[in-house]
């Protein structure tokens, strides 16, 4: 187990409200439920699962209808823009585990935070500077999305 | 440590040999520590954007864990010399 408690001892180093504190342990704040949804085996953990359960998943701060930070609402906006509106948004203020621990799975510092068929892509500028080269048109292709930006730009030729 | 646009700027040009630096301190958008760069460097040639993105937050690690949100663009010198020309 003291692997588990150094793992985790480790993720909260930010600190947490304590919330699941179970009484004595050597490093201090160690919460159990963390240590579940963190274990030894990154892949295969919760947010391993999750960010494998749909193709396009976000971590951002807020929801889509009502994001908290203009970063995250910019992903949300380049989502929306190229008719992306079917993917799974997880909002890291409503949990301080989920804020930090999506920060160490994804080695990333910064939310929010954008995944693709289970792969990191990056954050917010990331995103941008592929919606302005055509790079999320592409990929969005790959994962069986059309973008309604194509169609956007047939109607304009159309004219 | 205090974090300064200049402290970031020469950790980025002596660690990354960075060719161009720029930091901005965008703290006062952002009601905490936020900055915004641009760093031109060689190292990028070959690399895609999030492979880049990575070497800068490694480069920057230590500052990153206090700094509170961070925007970064990553460009060649191919891609800045372009770029300027626009």
């Amino acid at each position: 187990m003291n692997h588990l408690f150094r793992l985790s001892a480790g993720l909260l180093r930010s600190g947490t409200s304590g919330l699941y504190r179970r009484g004595p342990v050597p490093e201090g704040h160690v919460s159990l439920v963390v240590a579940r949804l963190f274990s030894s085996e990154p892949e295969n953990s919760e947010l391993g699962q999750l960010i494998k359960k749909d193709k396009v998943v976000v971590f951002i701060k807020g929801t889509p209808a009502q994001p908290m930070c203009g970063f995250s609402n910019a992903v949300v906006q380049i989502l929306r823009m190229h008719g992306v509106d079917d993917y799974a948004s997880y909002n890291v203020l409503e949990d301080q585990d989920l804020r930090q621990g999506v920060k160490n799975f994804s080695n990333w510092p910064t939310i929010p935070q954008v995944y693709f068929n289970g792969e990191f892509v990056g954050g917010c500028d990331i995103l941008l500077q592929m919606h302005q080269n055509g790079d999320l048109v592409e990929e969005l292709k790959k994962l069986g999305i059309h973008s309604a930006l194509l169609d956007a730009n047939k109607d304009e030729q159309k004219k | 440590m205090s974090i300064t646009a200049e402290s970031l700027r020469n950790k980025l040009t002596a660690e990354m040999g960075a060719v161009h630096v720029e930091v901005e301190d965008t703290t006062t958008d952002h009601c905490s520590t936020s900055f915004k760069v641009l760093i031109v460097c060689p190292q990028f040639e070959g690399k895609p954007l999030l492979q880049r993105h990575r070497m800068v937050n490694t480069c920057l690690a230590e500052e990153l864990k206090e700094i509170h949100a961070f925007e970064q663009k990553t460009l060649t010198p191919e891609q800045w010399e372009k770029q300027k020309a626009e």
